[in-house]
């Protein structure tokens, strides 16, 4: 089976991760969608990783997982302290540096 | 576990039939859940979306000669991330959904637009990108022993400085959570015995309240009770009926009875008052 498969199914995943970003105002969701983009970007790694017979594709996926999960702790702390704040997860309430 | 997922990889590798009904199925359901993240109004619901597409991608990995990727990605993705993101869920509160307002105007349609756009980038950029496969994965697991073991030799070889900083990046990210989740104490936490204090303050009534309708001379929970002293007792009737409406109040009549009674001037013989004692 052609691996370009596996690639244009990253490709979709990661657009619509990417539109998730663009159309999804609760901020937690929007999250949500950035790990589906990092999770396009891991199957596009251990497509490239089998195809070249190489595996330092797999581990740069492994990275990318430990950083997603960095990513997420931090993310999420800062999501809770804003609705602390704010009592709202909405990206459009957190508009004081807007000019 | 690895050691039974590693045969299913290698069956992947070597058959021919077996590889496109798996990646269909689980690329039909990856997508579905990818579009479902995106149109579920509840975010519940698209953590639950987001769990079904990292499981299929799990699938897909084992499919291609990663079984350790695809464990991890259960266990990390699905397992702790996804867990993570419910709870989060619950203490910012199920309910929160999307505001339907656009702030920009015409900011939907230009998404959707741009999405498209990517979509179709993307498909005719990675369409083609390989024509051969270069060479077998199993030779590169087979040279230490098997996937483990080789993600291992690179791990703690050729990128051990990375692998190095990364433990860095999360104990940077571990105390950062703690600092932004940490809530600094405006006020001393109160002890046990000044929480006790507080509770039976003057003015916080902890006993039975005033059954209702006692001292009215009626019996009805609708009637307020008369206390002793011949006021009326608002917290005797329960609240439900107050807010209702359908509480009733003390007329004139039973007011004057009740003042006859509490004096003594023999509404009620005094021969029952000794019967009684």
């Amino acid at each position: 089976m052609s691996p370009n498969a596996y690639l244009i199914l990253s490709g979709i995943i990661f657009s619509i991760g990417a539109l998730g970003v663009l159309l999804r105002r609760n901020a937690i969701v929007a999250f949500m969608s950035i790990e589906l983009m990092l999770n396009a970007a891991n199957l596009a790694f251990v497509t490239g990783s089998r195809v070249w017979g190489d595996l330092s594709g797999q581990t740069a996926a492994f990275f990318v997982m430990v950083v997603a999960a960095a990513e997420v702790v931090v993310g999420l702390a800062i999501i809770v302290t804003i609705f602390r704040t704010r009592n709202s997860a909405s990206v459009d309430e957190a508009s004081l540096l807007r000019w | 576990m690895f050691q039974n997922l590693i045969p299913l990889a290698e069956v992947a590798e070597s058959s021919v039939s077996f590889e496109p009904v798996v990646f269909w199925i689980c690329a039909i359901l990856a997508v579905l859940g990818a579009i479902g993240m995106l149109i579920s109004h509840k975010a519940v619901h698209s953590a639950l979306w987001v769990a079904l597409t990292m499981i299929n991608l799990a699938v897909l990995y084992v499919l291609q000669s990663a079984p350790f990727l695809g464990v991890a990605q259960v266990v990390v993705y699905t397992g702790a991330v996804m867990m993570l993101f419910l709870f989060v869920l619950m203490i910012v509160g199920v309910d929160a959904s999307d505001a339907l307002i656009e702030t920009i105007k015409g900011q939907r349609r230009v998404s959707i637009l741009a999405g498209t756009l990517l979509v179709i980038g993307l498909v005719m950029l990675l369409g083609n990108s390989f024509s051969v496969q270069t060479a077998q994965l199993a030779n590169a697991d087979s040279a230490y022993g098997g996937n483990v073991q080789g993600i291992a030799a690179l791990l703690f070889g050729k990128y051990v400085l990375i692998f190095e900083i990364t433990s860095a990046l999360l104990i940077t990210a571990a105390v950062g959570a703690m600092i932004l989740a940490h809530k600094e104490r405006t006020a001393p936490k109160k002890s046990q015995e000044v929480l006790a204090k507080e509770l039976f303050a003057k003015g916080n009534y902890q006993g039975p309240l005033p059954s209702p309708g006692v001292y009215a001379r009626h019996n009805s929970v609708d009637t307020p009770a008369l206390l002793p002293d011949g006021s009326v007792s608002d917290i005797s009737i329960p609240g439900p009926i107050v807010a209702r409406g359908a509480a009733k109040s003390v007329n004139e009549t039973d007011l004057s009875e009740i003042q006859i009674i509490s004096e003594g001037l023999g509404l009620v013989s005094s021969e029952d008052d000794e019967d009684k004692k």
